[in-house]
């Protein structure tokens, strides 16, 4: 990853770089050294620095505990009717049997569908990048707009575990302990999130051609 | 008219923007993301919001969020007594991701926007104020607190059959911040902050 190739367009082509903190554009001196912007002192750069390398590397880590997150118990209740241990889509089940449809729709959204989305969503941006195919590129930004937005969502089991096990705590009638799925959980959200901003979504429309120049890129 | 050149900062595509006077927001011509204006900024009402908000983040941190009542047993908890907690049971990667999205990151979210609108507002210019900025930008990504506020609502209804519950007022005062945050957050530009931070570098 020596260089990168830009559209004539684009700020990069023109040896400006726009900072990813305060989005001041600025000129970008002709040196390898560590570049600051002018304006806020952040470290400056036309793309983030091995975003696509940094990205793959959090996203794979993500996908291998995404497994023992469904699969382990994220707590376990302990009660005079004996020991119940609970996973992710088992809380959900508990609250749509209670009647609360819309609560469960929301728990099922925010642990299952919304991480699953995220790692589905990333790989395909990663991979469309590899391949360089200039299409779909206005939804393929939007997409990790989204993944921007909807990225912590996911936190919500993990509050929710945090406060029934510390809330009941009631000596012999009944217990809740939190259980290591909770933790794998806890970790794939934050893999995720880390994946969705190291990843530069600038790199998108780098792709498509017609008449490239190519810019070293600063270190 | 006076133009601005500025990047698009999703897509790099440069582009001219017109300095409008009213004109708050616009969006980039290829992909659509939002492109903040240098527009004048009003610093009195954020501020009025986000020292409001600073009170309210300290009310709600020093009240128990939810306690239940069963069969005379009585339990509270609060932030850091959830985090202790977790942290005892051995879960201190989940007791530092706890502390950190709903305490830490919006904390200094919310005492860096702060000072740093008390600053302006005073015309107070200390070498730190480029530093408060950074941290805000920086943590904003990490501050849950509209989540964690969900996970208390859906909390209550899974408690809901086993115990007696009470919310009060550190609740309320996490739901008003909520609000009045987004409020603050909508007059406050970050475009239009950094501009004003930079000139007596």
């Amino acid at each position: 990853m020596n260089e990168h190739t830009f559209k004539p367009e684009t700020a990069a082509a023109h040896g400006l770089a726009c900072c990813t903190t305060c989005g001041e554009l600025s000129r970008m001196p002709d040196t390898t050294s560590f570049v600051t912007c002018p304006r806020c002192q952040s470290q400056l750069y036309f793309r983030k620095p091995a975003a696509i390398e940094r990205s793959w590397a959090y996203l794979i880590s993500a996908y291998l505990l995404f497994g023992p997150a469904m699969m382990l118990p994220i707590m376990e209740t302990g009660s005079l009717f004996g020991e119940q241990r609970d996973t992710i889509m088992s809380g959900i089940l508990f609250l749509l049997g209670s009647g609360s449809w819309a609560l469960a729709a929301i728990v099922f959204i925010a642990s299952i569908f919304v991480p699953l989305a995220k790692l589905i969503c990333l790989t395909y941006l990663l991979v469309t990048i590899h391949k360089g195919k200039p299409t779909k590129r206005l939804h393929r930004t939007r997409l990790y707009r989204m993944l921007e937005f909807v990225g912590r969502w996911s936190m919500l089991d993990v509050y929710v575990v945090t406060l029934l096990s510390v809330l009941v705590q009631l000596k012999g009638l009944a217990n809740i302990y939190p259980m290591p799925g909770a933790m794998a959980f806890g970790a794939v959200v934050v893999l995720t999130m880390m994946a969705t901003l190291s990843f530069d979504p600038r790199l998108i429309w780098d792709a498509a051609l017609d008449q490239h120049q190519t810019i070293p890129e600063s270190k | 008219m006076v133009e601005t050149l500025s990047a698009c900062h999703e897509c790099d595509l440069l582009q001219l923007l017109p300095d409008v006077p009213g004109l708050t927001q616009a969006k980039c011509a290829r992909c659509g993301a939002e492109m903040h204006q240098h527009q004048p900024l009003d610093h009195e009402k954020p501020l009025a919001l986000m020292l409001a908000v600073t009170i309210l983040f300290i009310l709600a941190n020093s009240f128990p969020i939810i306690a239940i009542e069963t069969a005379g047993l009585h339990q509270s908890a609060t932030i850091l007594g959830a985090v202790q907690s977790l942290w005892q049971e051995n879960m201190k990667l989940v007791a530092g991701l706890v502390l950190f999205t709903t305490l830490i990151a919006p904390g200094l979210e919310i005492l860096a926007l702060t000072a740093l609108l008390v600053c302006l507002q005073f015309k107070l210019r200390p070498s730190g104020l480029r530093t408060l900025m950074r941290i805000a930008v920086r943590s904003r990504p990490w501050s849950m607190v509209e989540v964690f506020v969900m996970g208390v609502l859906v909390s209550v209804v899974k408690l809901s059959h086993l115990a007696q519950i009470y919310t009060g007022i550190a609740l309320w005062s996490y739901g008003l911040l909520i609000l009045l945050f987004a409020g603050a957050m909508t007059l406050v530009n970050p475009q239009a902050l950094w501009a004003e931070i930079k000139p007596d570098e």
